[in-house]
């Protein structure tokens, strides 16, 4: 397979990491189309025989920490979208609410890191690569993105975090 | 069981959450869990949370990838289209790149608004799905009494799917699109050409009446419709030519009409 067929067929990956990340369907092909405008124009600079997925991410990472900071205005684009398929199933749509909503709750930082590892099954050093922090940083993170979920969707407390000594 | 150990980091843990220790690291902590209930299930809690999110965002790999999505390259040569101007552009480009960049051009308005809203809809969906492989469809052929009675319900109408076999036309499958308001349906058919044809089914406000077949071409996408009591019926193909595809409307409209 090609650069080019392999980036195609990692679509699917990116935009479920992309819901999960900005939650509104939209904004999340928004944001998977921004990055491959950006891999298309940056393909030659990918070097052979490293992970493509783990590159792509660094490229929405990086397009979707600019689009945050700039807040840009829609693209007029958006109106001439095909239509999209609704999901056949209806049953699991309070799961998606609650858990888009407590997803939505955690600080950015944490967000990505948990869902970098936890959805989209990255390395912990993967992770670190594609969001350029220290592999402690994201551990730090996982933990805390694990436990302020736990409070959000159970209500339970959160347990103080203690290493046991 | 081995000896519980008194000194676990939470970094191991989290490995432990996510599958990723050795089998004697698991063993570790798995023997240090047994001593600990509320960590074990701080963990647990941990990993039911990790499942769900599989479940609610693993959907998304089956979905159909936007084609809007897979021309990316080509939305870059539109921008330096634009730069160079709009000559000559949907002749350049072509197919159904070239029919979405209409909307671009000046004087795109005009046939836009000439264009009804059914024909325009259906055209748009068979754009984004015929040229689709491996995803086509949303529910095949193969489970068409579980596809007509979920289109029926999610349309709140009794949806027929035309058989055409006759007409050397196989049913692929169909899908729910999503309009305001309510939702629409999409049977897709082949034949052994590997030649597409779409039927766009909608629900029609009480008060419309029959019209006669009407055509439209939109780029590529040539389109019969017609409205019939309670539905709003357009057959698309960029494959068929028009003659081909006015008998075939005629079949259409014969069957669900017996």
């Amino acid at each position: 397979m090609s650069d080019a067929q392999s980036l195609i067929a990692l679509i699917p990956r990116l935009r479920r990491y992309a819901r999960a990340l900005v939650g509104d369907r939209a904004a999340a092909d928004d944001l998977v189309q921004d990055t491959l405008e950006r891999a298309w124009s940056k393909l030659h600079l990918f070097r052979y025989g490293t992970d493509l997925r783990a590159w792509l991410f660094t490229v929405m990472h990086n397009v979707h920490v600019n689009q945050v900071r700039s807040a840009r205005p829609t693209d007029a684009l958006d109106e001439e979208m095909p239509e999209l398929a609704q999901r056949a199933a209806q049953g699991d749509a309070l799961i998606v609410r609650d858990l888009d909503r407590a997803i939505a709750a955690l600080p950015a930082p944490q967000r990505e890191v948990l869902l970098l590892v936890a959805l989209e099954d990255l390395s912990y050093e993967q992770a670190a690569t594609v969001l350029g922090i220290p592999i402690g940083t994201v551990m730090s993170r996982l933990a805390r993105a694990r436990e302020k979920l736990r409070t959000l969707m159970y209500g339970k407390s959160a347990t103080k975090l203690q290493v046991v000594k | 069981m081995s000896e519980s150990p008194s000194t676990i980091g939470e970094a191991e843990l989290q490995a432990w959450v996510d599958g990723r220790l050795d089998d004697a690291r698991r063993a570790h902590v798995d023997a240090w869990l047994d001593a600990r209930p509320d960590e074990a299930e701080r963990l647990a809690a941990y990993r039911a949370a990790r499942d769900q999110l599989h479940a609610v965002y693993d959907p998304i790999l089956e979905e159909t990838v936007p084609a809007a999505l897979l021309r990316a390259p080509a939305r870059r040569w539109r921008a330096a289209a634009a730069i160079a101007g709009w000559i000559a552009l949907g002749a350049a480009v072509g197919g159904i790149a070239g029919w979405e960049l209409r909307a671009e051009r000046p004087g795109a308005a005009v046939a836009r608004t000439e264009m009804p809203i059914l024909a325009h809809r259906a055209a748009l969906a068979h754009a984004t799905y015929a040229p689709e492989v491996r995803h086509p469809v949303e529910v095949g052929a193969d489970q068409e009494p579980h596809l007509i009675a979920w289109l029926s319900k999610r349309l709140g109408a009794a949806v027929k799917a035309p058989q055409l076999g006759a007409e050397g036309l196989a049913l692929v499958g169909g899908r729910l699109l999503p309009r305001d308001p309510g939702p629409v349906a999409q049977f897709m058919y082949q034949n052994a050409q590997g030649q597409r044809v779409t039927l766009y089914v909608r629900t029609e406000a009480p008060e419309q009446r029959e019209t006669a077949f009407r055509y439209a071409h939109d780029g590529n996408v040539r389109v019969f419709y017609w409205i019939d009591r309670k539905f709003g019926y357009a057959l698309s193909s960029s494959d068929l030519e028009r003659e081909q595809l006015l008998r075939l409307a005629n079949v259409v409209y014969r069957q669900l009409n017996p």
